[in-house]
């Protein structure tokens, strides 16, 4: 049996003298699979991702990426394996659209050729035409386009681990439909190691492999997404509750009523039928 | 306005070099004080405990006035003295504060999110500061920087003070010759080029961050002004009067500031009101001041009243010039009283060390030395006609470099410390004793005598005999080592100068 991909073992974190951000959390993600975090704002979720980066240290347990402990890992290589897209997306606006692209080949000291299909190759995956946008600055872009770039930019070194926080959190309902099933094509073709955190119960069904639920610095669950939706646990539910609707009849109707932006149809979510 | 330009195409090979020397002195104090002034801010900015006191210490060094910090500096070793190397530390100093503040502030602007994002892809603490900090960070620097330079082109005004050169010293030569058209000669082109380097950094920074949002950081452009407020404080010594005073005036040395003090009492002592106006900028401040009746009496020598107040030419004779000048000031309703009795001629001065191992006793003796020295004056003696032109021609002195121009009192030190070798100084100074400098015999009777008399507007003496019989009774009863004396205990014992004059007055009356 392979190591899992990322490993939370009794992890607690706290900024005394707050209550633990995460009190003895525990959870296993295997390579390849989409884990969807939800929890309420403040629940710890960006706490979450920035202990698999090594950008927070625990308190007592301990993260393993691939089998080692932070700890243990050279941050900088470490970082250099996780692709990072960040809840306020953190495009440099310094730097074109090529330019936040290519930061990562670029610190790899990749020859300028490389790096040049690369951005090509990573704009056209997210979506973006390469010519028009690639010499674009961050502040010419729209909410949906600047998230694509984020998502580009964390993929471009091709790392084994994508962490996205709250990615299409501020945007508008169809652009987020479109962006889902993006999601959804894009995985399909690279199948990365991906936590994805949420504030909404409705992306995670839409996104997650599996969906876990985070209330109090503990997992409640992380299930497949019927099982969740079909939960009891009064924590759960209040997640649950806050949807529009229940998500299979909500997620068909939207999917029906509402064709994306690019006239792709989003696919059925995960947990509906598989 | 017209002066001015002709003053210009007179002069325009030394003001083209003056100008030269300003932007040098201010370009390279610019570059080291970022040189030094962002690594201090990156480092201040990383650890805000460090910041506040680092700030603090730049701020301290911003309110000493930069003539004080010229003073302060004059001692020290490798940094101070006199010439343009202490200018530039002065300088330096200066443009810190505003370059570490700046760059404390655009670094810590930097959207947290953004350096977050950094971190998580993997920089390194260096290729963070590099790519990211830094550059979103460069339009405040910038700003600093511009901050820097346009103080910087004000401040360098002030170093001419000790012979640093720049654009100063047109302004200091105007000033003490009180000629509007040579201040404007120096302060034009002073305010001019604070201006276009304004402009110009003004210019980059919105360059820099045309890319951003525009972050407007708005920065003291009025600083291109600190030219012309030097120019307005100085000059603006004369103003109001109290009713029935009479106003006691002196130049703006110690010797000057004691006689004026000795003038004043022995009014008081009459029981008439005396309301002092010291300080004044030089002769022909005073003089202006006692031609308009903006000051009733202040003490002149008859050689530089005939010379620079009168423009007649020299002569050797003790009381043919006294005569002279007594009927020169008596034309413009002012009366020159009896002669206090010391000659303060000009003292042309020499290390004491040296004077003895070369056996040096004349300005003759030193003519001979003076192919390897260097020689140091005040603004005053440069630009006056009994001064050094004069000098030259009468004893064939060959400097290998143009003299040093710096501050009076300032030259002084800088011959005890070596940094010139000869110097102009007064016959009665304290500090000669106190320094151990010699004074070397004018055997060829170059200086016309400067015997030492009040002068007073002949009104206010009808209107005040006592103060008129006061003034007389003066007359022959401060001998040089008097004079000597008191401006060694003000100078060296820094003796209260009022306690000075007052006790020298109780011992004669
Ligand atoms: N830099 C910080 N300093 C102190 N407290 C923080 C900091 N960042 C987050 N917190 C606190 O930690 C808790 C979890 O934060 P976070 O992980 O950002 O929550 P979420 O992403 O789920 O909204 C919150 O109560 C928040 O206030
Ligand atoms: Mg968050």
């Amino acid at each position: 049996m392979p190591d899992p991909a990322i490993e939370f073992r009794e992890v607690t974190f706290a900024r005394p003298p707050a209550l633990p951000v995460l009190d003895r959390f525990r959870l296993t993600v295997e390579a390849g699979e989409v884990v969807a975090m939800v929890g309420r704002s403040g629940a710890g979720k960006t706490t979450l991702l920035k202990l698999v980066n090594r950008l927070l240290l625990p308190q007592a347990g301990a993260v393993l990426v691939q089998g080692r402990d932070t700890r243990d890992w050279e941050p900088i290589q470490l970082r250099r394996r996780i692709g990072y897209v960040l809840q306020e997306v953190g495009l440099f606006p310094h730097m074109t659209v090529g330019g936040n692209v290519s930061v990562v080949p670029r610190l790899e000291r990749w020859p300028p050729e490389r790096v040049d299909r690369r951005v090509s190759e990573l704009l056209e995956l997210v979506g973006l035409n390469a010519q028009q946008f690639g010499p674009r600055w961050p502040d010419e872009l729209s909410g949906g386009q600047r998230q694509r770039v984020g998502v580009a930019r964390a993929l471009a070194v091709d790392p084994p681990v994508l962490l996205m926080d709250e990615p299409f959190g501020a945007l508008d309902p169809l652009t987020r439909a479109e962006l889902h099933a993006e999601f959804r094509r894009i995985q399909s073709r690279v199948r990365k190691t991906v936590i994805i955190v949420t504030h909404d119960m409705g992306e995670a069904f839409a996104l997650g492999d599996r969906v876990g639920v985070l209330d109090e610095g503990h997992l409640v669950t992380c299930d497949l997404p019927h099982r969740v939706a079909a939960s009891n646990d009064i924590r759960v539910r209040r997640l649950l509750d806050a949807l529009p609707s229940v998500p299979r009849a909500h997620t068909d109707a939207a999917a029906a009523e509402h064709p994306s932006e690019s006239g792709r149809t989003a696919s059925a979510p995960p947990g509906d039928g598989r | 306005m017209k002066a001015v330009l002709t003053f210009w195409a007179l002069h325009r090979g030394e003001l083209a070099a003056l100008l030269g020397q300003h932007v040098l002195l201010v370009a390279t104090a610019t570059l080291v004080a970022v040189a030094l002034g962002v690594p201090l801010g990156i480092f201040a900015a990383r650890r805000p405990r460090v910041a506040a006191p680092i700030v603090a210490c730049a701020n301290i060094v911003q309110t000493v006035p930069s003539l004080a910090m010229f003073g302060f500096l004059l001692p020290v070793p490798l940094v101070g003295g006199v010439g343009a190397r202490a200018a530039l530390v002065v300088l330096i100093l200066y443009g810190l504060l505003p370059i570490v503040r700046t760059t404390i502030a655009g670094l810590r602007g930097i959207d947290p999110s953004i350096r977050d994002a950094g971190i998580a892809m993997g920089m390194t603490s260096g290729e963070l500061l590099r790519q990211v900090e830094l550059p979103l960070a460069l339009p405040s620097i910038v700003a600093g920087v511009r901050v820097a330079a346009v103080v910087g082109v004000g401040s360098a005004t002030i170093a001419a003070a000790i012979g640093a050169g720049g654009l100063g010293e047109y302004i200091y030569r105007g000033l003490s010759m009180v000629d509007t058209t040579v201040i404007l000669a120096g302060a034009i082109p002073a305010a001019l080029l604070a201006l276009s380097v304004d402009g110009a950094l003004l210019w980059l920074e919105r360059q820099l961050s045309a890319r951003r949002r525009t972050r407007s950081v708005r920065t003291a452009l009025g600083a291109a002004a600190a030219v012309m407020v030097i120019v307005l404080i100085s000059s603006g010594a004369a103003s109001g009067r109290a009713h029935g005073a009479m106003v006691v005036g002196s130049k703006n040395f110690t010797e000057q500031l004691i006689l004026g003090e000795v003038v004043a009492q022995s009014i008081e002592r009459e029981g008439i009101p005396v309301q002092r106006r010291m300080n004044l900028g030089g002769t022909l401040i005073c003089d202006r001041a006692l031609l308009n009746g903006d000051i009733d009496a202040y003490v002149e020598y008859t050689g530089t009243a005939l010379t620079a107040v009168f423009h007649q030419p020299i002569q050797p004779d003790s009381s043919t010039v006294f005569a002279a000048v007594r009927a020169l000031y008596a034309r413009t309703g002012r009366t020159l009283l009896p002669a206090l009795g010391f000659n303060n001629t000009f003292a042309i001065l020499v290390r004491g060390d040296e004077a003895r191992s070369r056996r040096l006793q004349t300005i003759e003796d030193a003519a001979r030395e003076s192919s390897h020295w260097r020689a140091g004056f005040g603004y005053e003696f440069v630009g006056r006609p009994d001064g050094y032109p004069g000098l030259v021609a009468a004893y064939g002195l060959r400097f290998p470099q143009p003299p040093r121009v710096m501050d009076l009192t300032l030259s002084y030190r800088a011959l005890a410390s070596g940094q010139v070798d000869l110097i102009a100084g007064d016959a009665t100074a304290g500090l000669i004793k106190a320094l151990d400098l010699v004074q070397l015999e004018d055997n060829r009777h170059y200086f016309p005598p400067y015997d030492a008399a009040v002068v007073a507007r002949a009104e206010t003496l009808l209107r005040q005999p006592k103060a008129r019989a006061a003034l007389e009774r003066l007359a022959g009863r401060i001998s040089a080592a008097d004079m000597r004396a008191m401006n060694y205990a003000a100078d060296v014992e820094h003796q209260d100068i009022t306690a000075i004059a007052r006790t020298f007055l109780s011992r004669i009356h």
